[in-house]
């Protein structure tokens, strides 16, 4: 098997995912619909929360989403600080506004759904307050990387920011496992098939989260592309202006 | 076609709506940088050709 490393080189890069993000597009396309045509038209409501259920085929796919994209934004920093591959670096820069778009579904679902469910759209529960300064941490890493000029060093301080911002994703995560407190009720997935929503909605709610996955893998390759694009154009001026 | 959504209809689709048009917005500033970043670096390397 290949070297996941040649993938650090920008040429191979574009030419592997040139070949594969067609082929992803369509995947994910066929996947989110087929998923949320089954959750929204074919499931039918729960016995308390009545229709408003149906909000789980968004909100649960966007919220691990956002906390899996902070995630892969760390594994990918990681990656630059110790290596040094710039591919790398550029990814997680490429994921950022992937995650807070997500982080932004997550919390607009949860309050539309908590106003009828809670009798209020927003309140201070761990989880809820965690989430926010989640999307707080998004904001500011994009931000970041646009305020300095210098590519390295803003992957660099990104990278720090990332570190940071992780706990909070992780927070985000466990909250309702570390303060049994708040009105956000716990995980709607677990390895544990008692703590499962019911089958009616689980299997599409799978469905669901596989379509938001395959979104968010083919959106951030389209966006590294972009990005190691864009530090080409930026080479080349500068070159330019040198001669 | 829509289902009976009853007194929720107004959140589900809200949330729906909401939802959709912000993936529909950041896949289409994706798709547009994606294509005017190409063309640039398209047009760029261009004119290296052409001034050799």
């Amino acid at each position: 098997m290949a070297s996941l490393w040649q993938y650090a080189n920008p040429q191979k890069f574009l030419q592997t995912t040139g070949a594969v993000l067609p082929v992803l597009a369509v995947l994910t396309a066929l996947t989110l619909v087929v998923g949320l045509v089954w959750g929204f038209f074919f499931t039918p409501d729960d016995y308390r929360q009545g229709a408003t259920v149906k909000i789980i085929y968004l909100h649960v796919p966007s919220a691990l989403m956002a906390i899996n994209a902070w995630l892969m934004m760390l594994v990918a920093s990681l990656v630059w600080l110790v290596r040094r591959h710039h591919v790398s670096a550029l990814a997680a820069r490429a994921a950022a506004p992937v995650g807070l778009t997500m982080t932004a579904i997550a919390l607009l679902t949860g309050a539309i759904w908590g106003q009828p469910m809670w009798g209020t759209w927003w309140a201070w529960d761990p989880r809820l307050t965690s989430f926010l300064i989640l999307g707080l941490f998004y904001l500011g890493y994009i931000a970041l990387w646009s305020a300095i000029e210098n590519p390295d060093a803003a992957a660099d301080l990104t990278t720090v920011l990332c570190m940071v911002g992780s706990v909070f994703a992780l927070l985000s995560r466990y909250a309702v496992n570390f303060w049994n407190q708040g009105l956000h009720q716990g995980a709607s997935l677990s390895m544990d098939a008692e703590e499962n929503v019911a089958d009616v909605f689980y299997i599409p709610l799978l469905v669901c989260i596989a379509g938001f996955v395959l979104l968010f893998i083919t959106l951030v390759l389209l966006r590294t592309r972009t990005e190691i694009r864009a530090r080409r154009i930026s080479a080349l001026l500068a070159r330019e202006r040198m001669a | 076609m829509i289902p009976d959504l009853g007194k929720y209809a107004q959140a589900v689709i809200g949330a729906y709506a909401l939802s959709i048009a912000l993936l529909v917005l950041l896949v289409g500033w994706s798709m547009w940088r994606a294509a005017r970043v190409r063309r640039q670096l398209n047009e760029i390397e261009a004119r290296r050709v052409r001034n050799g």
